[in-house]
C-alpha cells in the first residue's frame, strides 16, 4: 500500500492509504474531536463530533472524518464556523457527555432536557465485545429514541469479565447494566 | 416446459400463446391486496361457476389480474375487449353481469362509475376522470395479466426486450440507452440510473450483484408491492437486463415481509422464469448465466436506505454504514451492487424495447418518463396514479383525484413520504418532477402524495412525521436520535399550548444541524416536514405558540367545546352520547358542558341535530378560568 498526501488545515500530511482522515490527523498531531471512535474497532461514524470539511474536486462537503478514507489531494479543514455550530448543538444534544468539548466551546448549559445523561450510545462496549472479544453479550435494543444498551440474557454467561468494554465507556451506563456480572 | 433456447424460440411460443387463445372476451377481476380484502377471490370464482354454467367457457375467460389502482372502489372488474368497468363488485352481480353485459350486450349501470357532478354513469375505463389523465405504462400490464401466469405476460410481448438486450446490443450500449433515457432511480434520490450502470459496470472488483429495492417503508405507499403483485416478470426482465449491462450473475430482490401477495407472486415469477430460461445458466443460448434469490425484510422504514439493505441481505443488522465509497463499488459483501428502486426496474424492458426517444418524450426534460403516485387523503378519488412527470400538482389532485370531499378548501399536499414536506395552496401549479419538488423544500421520494383539508392542524402534522421518524430511524447517530428526540418534544409542547418563540429558533437551528449532521438520508431529509411547515405555515405555528390557539381546531389542549344557548333545543342527544358525562341540562333546557369533565372527543358535535347545530369548537383560552 502506497502513501498519499493532502493537507489538513494548511499543514501537509502525508498517510497510508486505507486509513481515515480523523487516523491521518491524530498521527499528524492534529486533534479533531471525535466520541465513538476506537483505533481498535471499525469506524462507526454515529457521534458525529468528528466532522470536518473535506473539499475534493473543487466540491466542499462536510463528512465524518473517521469515516472518510483519505485520497491524494485532499483539502481538510477541521475548524470553521459552521462545523463549531454542529459539534456545539451535538454537545448540547449530548449534555453532558462530552464535558472537554463543552468547555472548549464555553457551553455551561444545555437548552434541551435530556434523557440519556448515561450512555452516549457511542456503542464502544457493545462493538468491543463483538469485535475484538467476539463474543454477542452486548447488543443495541429497539431502534430510534427508543435505542438502549442491553445485555442478551442468554450470552451474559459467557461474558469472560474483560471488562475492557467499559474503560471507553464515556457515559458510565455500562458499569450499572443491569444483567452484568458486574452490576 | 424445456428452457427456451433461441430468441427464435421465444418468438414462436408467443405466436403459439397468441393464436391458441384467439379473440376471446374476457373478464378481469382485480385480485390486488386491496380488491382481495373485499372479495375478489370469491368473486372470481363466481364468475367461473357462472361461466361454466351458461356454458360460455369457449367464449369468455376470467382472469384474476393485479392492482388496477382504484383500490377504494374494489373489487374492480373490467370486461375487455370493451373495457366496460364496474366498480364494488359483489357476488349477488355475477349472474346479472353476466347475463346482460355478456350476453345481451347490455349494462349494469349501478355498478358504473357515477359523477359525482352531473351524476352521469360513465361506461369504459378510459372515461373514468380518475384513468382519463393518467399515462399508464407501468401499471398498463396490472390489469391484463395474471402475475402468477408467464403465458399472459408472454402473450404482451413479455421478455422481447431481454432477447433484444442479450442478442442485438453489447451492455455498453444498454447502458447508452438507459443514458440517453434520462432515467432518475424512483427510490427517492433520483439518480440517473444509466450513470450508477456504468460506475458498477467500470468497478474492477467481481462478483457484482444487481438488487431490486422493494423495502417500500413509507406508510400508505404501495406502488412498489402493487407492481410486484401485479407484474413482476415485468421488473425481473429489467432486472436480468440490468445485470447484463452491469456484468452480475448474482442478483437480489429485497421485499418486505409485511407484503407476502408480492412475496408469493415473485416467487412464482422466479420459478417459471427458470423453467422457460430467462433465468439460470445460458439465458436464451446467449452464454450469460444470472440468477434471483428474494430476501425477505423485516420491513424497518431505515432497512430501506441502500447501506442498510446490503447489511441486512448480508445478515447483518439493517442499519446504515459509514462509507464514503458508494455501494455501485463497494456494496453488498464489499462488491460493486447495482441497487435499484422496484419502479426504476419496471421501466427498463420499455425503454430497451421502445428506445430512449420514446421515454425522453415522456415528462420534463430533467425528469422523463411516467411516475406512479399513491394519492390519498382528503381526496375524492384515491388510488395509484401514473402520470408524466411534470404533471401539475393540481392536476393530479382535482382532475384525477377530482377535489377535496365535503366541499372543504385544500390546505396541503405531502409529498415524498415521511420524510417530504408540505406544499401550501399557491404552490399548486408546481410540475412535479424531482428537481421542483426538492426546490419547494419536498421531495419526490418514492411516490407519496396525501391531500390534507382545511380541518388539518399543520403543527400536528409535522409532529406526526417527526414521531414516525423518531422512532423509525435506527437511532444510531446522535443527530438524528437525539435531535428528532428534542424536535418531537418541542412539537408536542407547541400543540399543547406550551410552546415559545424560543423553541421555533430551535426548532430551526436543530433543523439545519441534523440536515448535514446526519449519517445516512433518513435524518438528513428529516427535517423537511418541519422546515417546511415553518416556512409555508409560519402563521399557524405562531397561532400556537403566542395566541395559544389552534386555528384548524385539532390541538385537544388549544380547543373547547361550548353549546351555544340560543341554537340548543335540549334534544339531550349529546348528553346521551357524551361518554364523560360531561352534559348537563339546565332548567331551561339549555344542555351545558362542564369544560373539566370533558375529553374533547368531538363526539357531541356529530350527534347533535343538523338542524339545530348548537355545538361548536371554540379557543380553549375562551374557557381558561374553567379549565
Ligand atoms: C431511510 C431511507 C429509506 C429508503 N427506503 C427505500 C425504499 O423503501 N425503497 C427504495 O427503492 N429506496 C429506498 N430508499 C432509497 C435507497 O437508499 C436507494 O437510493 C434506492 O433504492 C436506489 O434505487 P433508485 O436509484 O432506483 O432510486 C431509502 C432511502 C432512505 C434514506
Ligand atoms: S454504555 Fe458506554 S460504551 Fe456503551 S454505548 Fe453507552 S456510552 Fe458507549
Ligand atoms: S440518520 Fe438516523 S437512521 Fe440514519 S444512521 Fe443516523 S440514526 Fe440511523
Ligand atoms: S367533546 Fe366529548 S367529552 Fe366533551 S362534552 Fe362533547 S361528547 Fe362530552
Ligand atoms: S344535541 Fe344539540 S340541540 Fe340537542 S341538547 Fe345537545 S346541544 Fe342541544
Ligand atoms: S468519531 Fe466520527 S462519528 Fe464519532
Ligand atoms: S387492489 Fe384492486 S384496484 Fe388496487
Amino acid at each position: 500500500m502506497g502513501t498519499v498526501a493532502m493537507k489538513i488545515d494548511g499543514k501537509n500530511v502525508t498517510a497510508d492509504e486505507g486509513k481515515t482522515i480523523l487516523q491521518a490527523a491524530l498521527a499528524a498531531g492534529i486533534d479533531i474531536p471525535h466520541m465513538c471512535y476506537l483505533e481498535q474497532l471499525e469506524p462507526y461514524g454515529a457521534c458525529r463530533l468528528c466532522m470536518v470539511e473535506v473539499t475534493a474536486n473543487k466540491r466542499t462537503r462536510m463528512v465524518a472524518s473517521c469515516a472518510y478514507p483519505v485520497k491524494e489531494g485532499l483539502e481538510v479543514k477541521t475548524d470553521s464556523e459552521a462545523l463549531r455550530k454542529v459539534r456545539k448543538l451535538l454537545v448540547e444534544l449530548l449534555w453532558p457527555l462530552a464535558p472537554e468539548l463543552a468547555e472548549k466551546y464555553g457551553i455551561t448549559a444545555s437548552r434541551f432536557s435530556n434523557d440519556h445523561t448515561d450512555c452516549s450510545m457511542c456503542g464502544k462496549c457493545v462493538r468491543y465485545c463483538s469485535e475484538i472479544k467476539k463474543k454477542e453479550v452486548l447488543y443495541f435494543k429497539g431502534r430510534g429514541i427508543e435505542r438502549e444498551i442491553a445485555a442478551v440474557p442468554e450470552l451474559v454467561s459467557e461474558c469472560v469479565y474483560c471488562q475492557e468494554c467499559f474503560k471507553e465507556c464515556n457515559g458510565g451506563l455500562i458499569l450499572k447494566q443491569a444483567g452484568m456480572p458486574w452490576a | 416446459m424445456s428452457k427456451l433456447k433461441s430468441p427464435g424460440e421465444l418468438e414462436a411460443l408467443r405466436h403459439e400463446i397468441q393464436s391458441k387463445r384467439g379473440a376471446k372476451q374476457m373478464i378481469t377481476v382485480c385480485s390486488g391486496t386491496g380488491c382481495l380484502a373485499c372479495g375478489a377471490v370469491e368473486l372470481t370464482a363466481a364468475f367461473i361457476r357462472e361461466i361454466e354454467k351458461k356454458e360460455l367457457a369457449h367464449k369468455v375467460e376470467v382472469r384474476p389480474t393485479g392492482c388496477h389502482g382504484f383500490c377504494e372502489r374494489g373489487p374492480i372488474v373490467v370486461i375487455l375487449p370493451q373495457k366496460i368497468c364496474y366498480l364494488r363488485a359483489s357476488v349477488e352481480d355475477v349472474a346479472e353481469i353476466v347475463e346482460k353485459t355478456l350476453i345481451k350486450g347490455e349494462l349494469v349501470d349501478r355498478l358504473l362509475y357515477e359523477d359525482p357532478e352531473t351524476g352521469k354513469r360513465i361506461r369504459y375505463v378510459d372515461d373514468i376522470p380518475f384513468y382519463k389523465h393518467q399515462q399508464r405504462i407501468l401499471l398498463a400490464g396490472n390489469v391484463l395479466i395474471d402475475p402468477t401466469n408467464i403465458w399472459d405476460y408472454l402473450a404482451v410481448g413479455g421478455y422481447a426486450a431481454l432477447a433484444k438486450a442479450l442478442f442485438e446490443s453489447t451492455p455498453e450500449e444498454i447502458i447508452d440507452i438507459v443514458k440517453e433515457s434520462g432515467l432518475r432511480g424512483r427510490g427517492g434520490g433520483g439518480f440517473p440510473t444509466g450513470v450508477k450502470w456504468e460506475t458498477t459496470r467500470n468497478a474492477s472488483a467481481k462478483p457484482k450483484y444487481a438488487i431490486v429495492n422493494a423495502d417500500e417503508g413509507d406508510p400508505g405507499a404501495y406502488m412498489d408491492r402493487s407492481l410486484l403483485e401485479g407484474n413482476p416478470h415485468g421488473i425481473i426482465e429489467g432486472l436480468i437486463i440490468g445485470a447484463y449491462a452491469i456484468g452480475a450473475n448474482e442478483g437480489f430482490i429485497y421485499v418486505r415481509r409485511e407484503y407476502p401477495l408480492a412475496c408469493k407472486n415473485t416467487r412464482i415469477a422466479i420459478e417459471q422464469a427458470r423453467e422457460y430460461g430467462f433465468l439460470g445458466t445460458d439465458i436464451l443460448g446467449s452464454g450469460f448465466d444470472f440468477d434471483i434469490s428474494v430476501h425477505h425484510g423485516a420491513g424497518a422504514f431505515v432497512s430501506g436506505e441502500s447501506s442498510a439493505l446490503m447489511n441486512a441481505i448480508e445478515g447483518r443488522v439493517g442499519e446504515p454504514r459509514p462509507k464514503y465509497v458508494h455501494t455501485s463499488v463497494k456494496g453488498l459483501w464489499d462488491k460493486p451492487s447495482c441497487l435499484n428502486n422496484v419502479e426504476t426496474w419496471a421501466n427498463i424492458p420499455f425503454i430497451v424495447t421502445k428506445g430512449a426517444g420514446w421515454f425522453k418524450r415522456m415528462g420534463t426534460p430533467g425528469s422523463t418518463g411516467t411516475k406512479i403516485f399513491s394519492l390519498v387523503g382528503k381526496v375524492n378519488n384515491t388510488g395509484l396514479v401514473e402520470v408524466p412527470m411534470g404533471m401539475s400538482i393540481r392536476d393530479i389532485i382535482f382532475k384525477i383525484g377530482a377535489g377535496i370531499p365535503g366541499n372543504k378548501k385544500f390546505k396541503a399536499v405531502q409529498t415524498g413520504g415521511p420524510s417530504g414536506g408540505v406544499l401550501p395552496e399557491k404552490l399548486l401549479d408546481l410540475p412535479v418532477d424531482f428537481d421542483e419538488l426538492t426546490k419547494a423544500g419536498s421531495m419526490m421520494g418514492s411516490g407519496g402524495m396525501i391531500v390534507m383539508d382545511e380541518d388539518t392542524c399543520m403543527v400536528d402534522t409535522a409532529r406526526y412525521y417527526i414521531d414516525f421518524l423518531a422512532h423509525e430511524s435506527c437511532g444510531k447517530c446522535v443527530p438524528c436520535r437525539e435531535g428528532l428526540r428534542q424536535m418531537l418534544k418541542i412539537l408536542n409542547r407547541i400543540t399543547r399550548g406550551e410552546g415559545t418563540m424560543e423553541d421555533i429558533g430551535l426548532l430551526e437551528e436543530l433543523c439545519s444541524v441534523i440536515k448535514v449532521a446526519s449519517l445516512c438520508g433518513l435524518g438528513q431529509s428529516s427535517v423537511n416536514p418541519v422546515m417546511s411547515v415553518l416556512k409555508y405555515f409560519g402563521k399557524e405555528v405562531e397561532a400556537h405558540v403566542k395566541d395559544k390557539r389552534c386555528p384548524a381546531g385539532v390541538c385537544k389542549n388549544l380547543i373547547a367545546f361550548h353549546i351555544d344557548p340560543e341554537k340548543c333545543k335540549g334534544c339531550g342527544l349529546c348528553a346521551k352520547n357524551c361518554p364523560a358525562n360531561a352534559i348537563t341540562k339546565t332548567a331551561d333546557k339549555v344542555h351545558v358542558i362542564d369544560q373539566d369533565l370533558c375529553i374533547k372527543c368531538g363526539l357531541c358535535i356529530s350527534v347533535c341535530p343538523e338542524k339545530f347545530r348548537a355545538v361548536e369548537k371554540v379557543p380553549a383560552f375562551q374557557f381558561q378560568n374553567a379549565v
